[in-house]
């Protein structure tokens, strides 16, 4: 009823649980020239808030997301909108009690109370669940139910007490984009709606289903698609009335059936992840003034509910006499990649998303946004799995959205294993080798749009040389093979041809390029021409947000080289901190660059056959670029830079490629290189056993924005002159003294379980723990657990990476890694390589 | 006691009734369907009805295949038999309706007796011709009274209540009769899951039956203009009370 | 000529009644022809105040139908009559206000005639010249959406007018004299004694809900049934009546009689306090007969805020009870 404000510092859209939470925390942050918009009415506009299921199981194997819903938990604890009722997960198979034991781990890992219990433990916390069915149960005290639109009503009414405007029934037309400040840019200017138009500085579209459409006119995408979530209120039953609760019994997930049980004072409502995917435009969801009951709660399909009331009755008889009074296909946001959408979008600056965001999460998840707007980067937690730009193109139309939520809705309650696979959308990016990959039997894993060789079964026969065998336990051999052990053994014995097509790779050029890059890393780029730099680029809190190789090219040329996970994130950084006086410029090269990987203690000769360059360590010096001439029998030489590096711990060369000229050079090493033992070697060596064994950080296990460079064992001497993001908290950081926590590298001893069978690690958050079981935190709460997990088949050993406090990370220091529920006896091996610890192999 | 309740399958939409572009139906792309509300009050009343005679209540629908759905609704509130008269789905006129209706009863009482009670809603939902019932009886020659919110059954007649300004009317009619009964008769029940699940072995009798069109004809439909009122806010919380009251008094009810 | 079939509880003739009069006046205006009206059944004080009033209103004739089983209102035995005087006196339309019984009773004519009938329109227009066919534009769905209908043939046609489509007015100048009354024979079967009103019961007297000029209605906002005290006090205080939305009732707060709405009771009063009511169309279709709305909700976004003329933003729990107690000092003023 207030005049409509013309102009805003930040408009907020969406008042469900995450603008209201937002615009809180951005005004717990110094903001007040805020707008918070919804189309809808207050305090329940008709989002998925407005229906959502209101509980927090704390425990999820992600970190980024069982933190943040331990954090969220927490928020709804002290406005004293939550209530602790438990939780159980129960298993009516096998597979799940072992998933149970995983669970442990996890819980264990994130410091949350959990108990396994048998199925007579279960009836006695919920006396009307059938024991007949069930294996066991995985108890959680905290699991909460909390009040969501009070939660968001009160962090609404912080925000208005300081200045937040807020409209209701106020429908965004349009969100206006302007180009620049560089060429390709966008810059949101204002956004149009039925009451008015607001110029704005900043938007956030917190829009849930709708975000994308909302993304949508102003250029961008927020890849998410609404999807239904069947739900059935069930009741009255006596049982559940007499609590005098809202909420009286624990909540029972029957995980098996992909269903959840949960108690609504005298009834109970079913919830179902097991119906088909069912998936809308947002076109096609209703306004609220349209939906028989409000936008997200669309009408139920009864047929695919069904299977779920038979085994709803089987868990809990008293069901099936009770009364479905109210029932809907209920909408919610899912994404690609089963992650949130945050951040700034890559494609209009100061356009943020919050969104995919359940109520679980909600309140965490909005102090990320609003810590990131505020500060550069969020503080609360390392959110790279969230960040919306790690999106590459191929991931942001519809068909991908649609496949790959399709290809996880299902598992949303699944047994997934760490290094599952999607089996839609393959083959979107591949490299020039691709069919020649596929001709050696190569089985590949997708690195977000990438196809990379994790393996080759052409090499087999390496097996039965190196005498290798299976692993004993099917969830440890599970996309797994031990060829990729045999090509290990070979690199070090021969050499291996890596492909590492995947690579992204940028250019920055002109005047101000190397003062521009030098702004950006860590490390001075500002080198010699023909040099290169490994180097992590900060955050502003001086964490890590980059860890990759810069490369002097020319005067005024710098080439960017990251990993695939990463590309994305990297690009929108550098894009988004280019000067705006046209003295940069920046080009994307990944399509047509190409680069191989050739390392062994052969790789110098099988090079030499097609080379006449000099590549002897003084011809060609570790870190060193040599531009030289291929000759592939082509008549034609074939140009190619040569990068001496490893990242597998034996000498050799990045060769990076015209992209076309790649197949004649593949073909021509492995010609040459099969009288000196070359083979094909997929990413179970270059990504994790080769790394390892050199004890190599990568960015997102290893290295995340919570840590910092002496911490992770990447500090050099000295600070550079020129200034870099990050630097002065880095700097702080070296004053500050010796690190607190270091990155080790551990051995496994025993690899034998309780009953005898040898278990292997995978690198999914294993809690490290001392010699008597306790749980390692440090005094910012971080954890120690692993971080990265894989074979050392050249130093015969299990080998875990890790965070420990600096008085833990002394060599020989005998600790316990936790693995499905078991604790095995873990060593110390160092900081830095337990293979070659001298480099001896790669540098002489 | 062998009672027939005849159903209408409608759309559930919310405030805002789309139509299509040709002007012919409303949109239900996107909405849910549901039992037209005094006949699934009929439905509830024919089941309690047959509690409490041990009879059979048979729902008898005309619509496309999907209203099938709507007769195992019924069947998961406890009706017994599920009847449709199966069409193409296009608007039927008042007339049409009733006479395939009639055709359906006849022939499903030659087959298996009288009923000795037909609920009809008092009007349907969506298109509120207020006539299709009396059309049906009248065909049948039998008694119908419309606007019941109250049915007993007494011996071989019912006794039915029909609400009046300050009170109610009494009808007393003998079996078999009709009765057109309006929702707050009674508070439908909610299928129980067993029940849902039972009612997907409802065996429904598909009948085929065209009655030819009737004399009214279906133009188009639209969205009455909408009124926009500007309100005044009076004030917030309990002080506004005195302003409040100032309009109560100048409007002269004080 | 356009008859009129009047509504009447034994001689006292009802608000349809004058609004079917009212809405057939302009109806014959367009048809260019007289308006007549039949009173059907037995009327306390004989049929004369009935034609009277009914000629306040613009009957230029009134028929008086009486008949032995047309004691009391008998859908069967009305219908009948009905059919049996239109086939007699050929009027060009039949109307009747589209209330309970005006729709029953004219359904009955039209099974009889086997004619269609067009329940609720809201405007007619006669058929225009050689080949034309009435068209009319008619409520579905509560009055959510309008139909526009035409009918086959140019025959005589059977029609409801929407309740409270138009708000009934006598003609002015008043007529000089009462309309001619003239009776008419109806040869009905005893049968149709069937179908007759048997007993009334008086469960109150006073005031009716839709008929009172004020109601106090209550939505989910109440929270309660006791939460209703309050409302009871102040329609209590107005001479007026409580009303709820469909929420109330299906918590079974109060009973489905004061339900107003699609399914329920539609309401015209003076002034319609809405209070804890966010205002759906089920409601809304049911309320917006009312000349005036006050909404009090804590929502200043809330549909029925938006739609009334006045709004109080707060807890009803709060502001209803202060009404009361300012109503009382007022009166206790001396």
């Amino acid at each position: 009823m207030s005049e409509f404000p013309a102009s805003a510092k930040c408009v907020v859209i969406g008042a469900g649980i995450v603008g209201n939470c937002l615009v809180g925390h951005l005004t717990k942050l110094g903001w007040n020239d805020l707008v918070l918009l919804d189309k809808g009415p207050l305090p329940n506009p008709g989002g998925s808030t407005g229906h959502a299921s209101n509980f927090i199981f704390p425990v999820d194997h992600n970190k980024e997301m069982c933190l943040l819903g331990v954090q969220s938990a927490n928020q709804y604890r002290d406005l004293d909108l939550s209530v602790d009722s438990g939780g159980i997960e129960v298993a009516r198979t096998q597979e799940r009690m072992d998933e149970l034991q995983r669970r442990m781990t996890s819980a264990t890992a994130w410091g949350v109370e959990a108990h396994l219990l048998t199925p007579e433990e279960v009836a006695e916390l919920v006396p009307f669940v059938n024991t007949e069915v069930i294996l066991g149960g995985f108890y959680c005290p905290t699991v909460s139910v909390v009040d969501s639109l009070e939660t968001g009503t009160v962090m609404r009414r912080l925000a208005t007490d300081n200045g937040c405007r807020v409209l209701a029934n106020t429908e965004v037309l349009d969100i206006v984009a302007e180009p620049g400040p560089n060429p390709g840019d966008h810059t949101v200017k204002a956004v149009v709606t039925d009451a008015g138009t607001i110029e704005t500085d900043y938007v956030v579209i917190a829009c849930g289903v709708w975000s994308n459409r909302l993304a949508n006119m102003a250029g961008a995408t927020i890849p998410l698609v609404p999807a239904v979530h069947q739900m059935a209120d069930v009741g009255p039953m006596d049982i559940l009335a007499e609590t005098g609760n809202e909420i009286g019994y624990p909540i029972v997930r029957d995980m098996d059936t992909f269903c959840y049980e949960r108690q609504t004072a005298g009834s109970m409502e079913v919830g179902s992840y097991a119906h088909r995917p069912i998936f809308h435009h947002p076109d096609e969801i209703p306004s609220n003034e349209e939906a028989a009951l409000s936008p997200t709660e669309m009408p139920f399909t009864p047929d695919d509910f069904d299977p779920q009331m038979e085994q709803a009755i089987e868990l809990m008889d008293m069901l099936g006499d009770a009364e479905i009074k109210y029932a809907i296909n209920g909408l919610l946001s899912l994404t690609p990649d089963a992650m949130p959408c945050l951040g700034e979008v890559p494609e209009v600056r100061n356009l943020w998303s919050a969104a995919a965001v359940w109520v679980k999460e909600g309140p965490g998840m909005a102090q990320v946004v609003a810590e990131w707007m505020t500060y550069g980067y969020p503080r609360v937690i390392d959110a790279h799995g969230a960040d919306i730009s790690r999106f590459y193109p191929e991931e942001r139309p519809d068909e991908h959205i649609w496949a790959r939520s399709a290809e996880h809705f299902n598992k949303t309650y699944g047994i997934v294993h760490p290094a599952e696979q999607w089996e839609s959308r393959r083959n979107l990016r591949v490299g020039p080798y691709f069919s020649r990959q596929q001709d050696l039997g190569a089985f590949f894993f997708q690195a977000r749009t990438w196809e990379r060789p994790q393996w080759f079964e052409s090499n087999a026969d390496l097996v039965e040389r190196y005498g290798l065998s299976e692993r004993e336990v099917e969830w440890d051999n599970r996309w797994w093979s031990p060829i990729t052990n045999a090509e290990h053994l070979n690199l070090r014995d021969n050499c291996g041809l890596v492909d590492l097509s995947a690579f992204q790779i940028y250019e920055l050029a002109g005047p101000g390029a190397v003062a521009f890059a030098d702004r950006l890393a860590v490390n001075k780029i500002d080198v010699p021409v023909g040099r290169s730099i490994y180097t992590p680029w900060l955050t502003p809190d001086g964490g890590f947000h980059s860890d990759l190789t810069m490369m002097r090219m020319g005067e005024e040329r710098v080439r960017i080289v990251t990993g695939v996970f990463d590309g994305g994130r990297d690009e929108f950084w550098v894009r988004r901190h280019m000067p705006t006086d046209g003295s940069v410029s920046f080009a994307n090269t990944t399509d047509d660059i190409t680069t191989l990987g050739l390392w062994g203690p052969n790789a110098p000769a099988v090079l030499g056959a097609v080379c006449e360059a000099d590549l002897s360590q003084a011809g060609s010096s570790y870190g060193s670029l040599v531009d030289v001439e291929l000759d592939c029998g082509t008549g034609r030489p074939v140009p190619a830079t040569l990068f001496r590096i490893s990242y597998v711990g034996d000498t050799g060369w990045e060769i990076y490629l015209a992209w076309d000229d790649g197949p004649a050079v593949w073909d021509t090493l492995m010609r040459i290189g099969a009288d000196y033992g070359l083979r094909p070697t997929g990413g179970g060596v270059y990504g994790t056993s080769g790394r390892l064994e050199k004890g190599y950080r990568l960015m997102g296990a290893e290295l995340e924005s919570e840590y910092n460079p002496l911490e992770a064992g990447l500090a050099r001497p000295r600070v550079k002159a020129a200034d870099f993001i990050g630097k002065e908290a880095y700097l702080a950081a070296r004053e500050a003294g010796g690190p607190e926590v270091q990155m080790c590298v551990l051995t496994v001893e025993d690899l034998h379980d309780a009953r005898g069978r040898k278990r292997y690690m995978q690198g999914g958050n294993e809690p490290i723990l001392t010699g008597d079981g306790g749980r390692i935190v440090d005094s910012h709460g971080r954890v120690s657990r692993v971080t990265t997990a894989g074979p050392g088949p050249s130093v015969g050993k299990h080998l875990l990476m890790g965070y420990l406090p600096s008085e833990l990370a002394a060599p020989r220091t005998e600790l316990q890694v936790m693995y499905m529920n078991e604790l095995f006896p873990v060593r110390v091996a160092g900081t830095g390589a337990v293979f070659d610890p001298d480099d001896a192999r790669m540098k002489s | 006691m062998r009672i027939l309740c005849c159903v209408k399958r409608v759309p559930a939409p919310g405030a805002r009734i789309n139509v299509t572009a040709d002007g012919l139906a409303v949109d239900a792309a996107h909405l849910g369907f549901t039992t037209s509300p005094h006949e699934e009050c009929g439905v509830e009343e024919a089941v309690q009805i047959a509690e409490r005679t041990g009879g059979e209540v048979t729902v008898l629908t005309l619509g496309p295949a999907e209203a099938a759905e709507q007769l195992r609704y019924a069947a998961s509130v406890g009706a017994h038999r599920g009847v449709l008269i199966s069409t193409d789905g296009s608007a039927s006129d008042p007339q049409r309706t009733a006479r395939a209706l009639t055709s359906a009863i006849q022939s499903l009482e030659a087959d298996g007796g009288v009923f000795d009670l037909i609920l009809f809603g008092n009007e349907s939902a969506d298109s509120g011709g207020f006539q299709v019932g009396v059309r049906v009886c009248h065909a049948l020659g039998r008694p119908i009274v419309n606007g019941i919110k109250g049915i007993e059954i007494e011996g071989s007649g019912v006794r039915a209540r029909r609400e009046i300004d300050g009170g109610f009317e009494v009808y007393e009619l003998d079996l078999p009769a009709a009765l057109g009964v309006k929702e707050g008769i009674n508070l439908p029940r909610y299928p129980t899951m067993r029940g849902r699940l039972a009612s997907k072995k409802l065996e429904i009798t598909t009948l085929e039956l065209d009655a030819g069109a009737g004399d009214q004809a279906l133009v188009r439909l639209h969205r009455p203009a909408e009124t926009v009122s500007q309100t005044a806010i009076l004030g917030d919380g309990p002080g506004a009370a005195p302003a409040a009251v100032d309009v109560l008094e100048e409007l002269g009810v004080l | 000529m356009l008859l009129v079939v009047l509504e009447h509880d034994r001689g006292t003739l009802g608000e349809p009644a004058r609004e079917a009069l009212t809405f057939g006046r302009t109806l014959a205006a367009k048809m260019g022809v007289e308006m007549h009206a039949a009173v059907i059944g037995a009327c306390a004080a004989g049929p004369g105040p009935v034609a009277e009033e009914a000629g306040a209103h613009g009957a230029d004739r009134v028929y008086a139908v009486e008949h032995g089983v047309l004691s009391d209102f008998g859908p069967e035995a009305w219908g009948e009559s009905i059919a049996q005087i239109v086939s007699v006196l050929g009027p060009r339309a039949v109307l009747a206000c589209g209330s309970e019984r005006g729709n029953e009773v004219m359904a009955q004519a039209a099974a009889r005639l086997d004619w269609p009938f067009v329940a609720n329109c809201t405007d007619v227009t006669p058929p225009a010249g050689e080949g034309g066919h009435w068209s009319m534009t008619r409520i579905q769905w509560g009055g959510s959406l309008l139909e526009d209908a035409i009918l086959a043939a140019a025959g005589t046609a059977l029609l409801t007018c929407g309740l409270h489509t138009v708000a009934s007015a006598p003609v002015e100048p008043a007529p000089a004299a009462p309309p001619e009354t003239q009776a008419v024979p109806v040869d009905l079967d005893a049968a149709l004694a069937r179908s007759v009103v048997k007993d009334r019961v008086v469960l109150e007297a006073g005031v009716t809900l839709p008929t009172a000029p004020v109601v106090v209605g209550g939505g989910r906002g109440v929270g309660s049934a006791e939460g209703f005290a309050p409302l009871e006090e102040l329609a209590a205080l107005l001479g007026g009546r409580v009303g709820c939305s469909r929420a109330v009732t299906n918590n079974g707060w109060r009973p489905h009689s004061d339900q107003v709405g699609q399914t329920g009771t539609r309401i015209a009063p003076e002034i319609y306090i809405a209070s804890g009511i966010s205002g759906a169309i089920q409601h809304w279709v049911g309320a917006m007969g009312s000349k005036h709305i006050l909404a009090i909700n804590i929502d200043p976004e809330a549909n029925m805020v938006v739609k009334a003329d006045w709004a109080v933003i707060g807890d009803l729990h709060q502001v209803i009870p202060a009404m009361n107690a300012e109503i009382r000092r007022r009166r206790d003023r001396p």
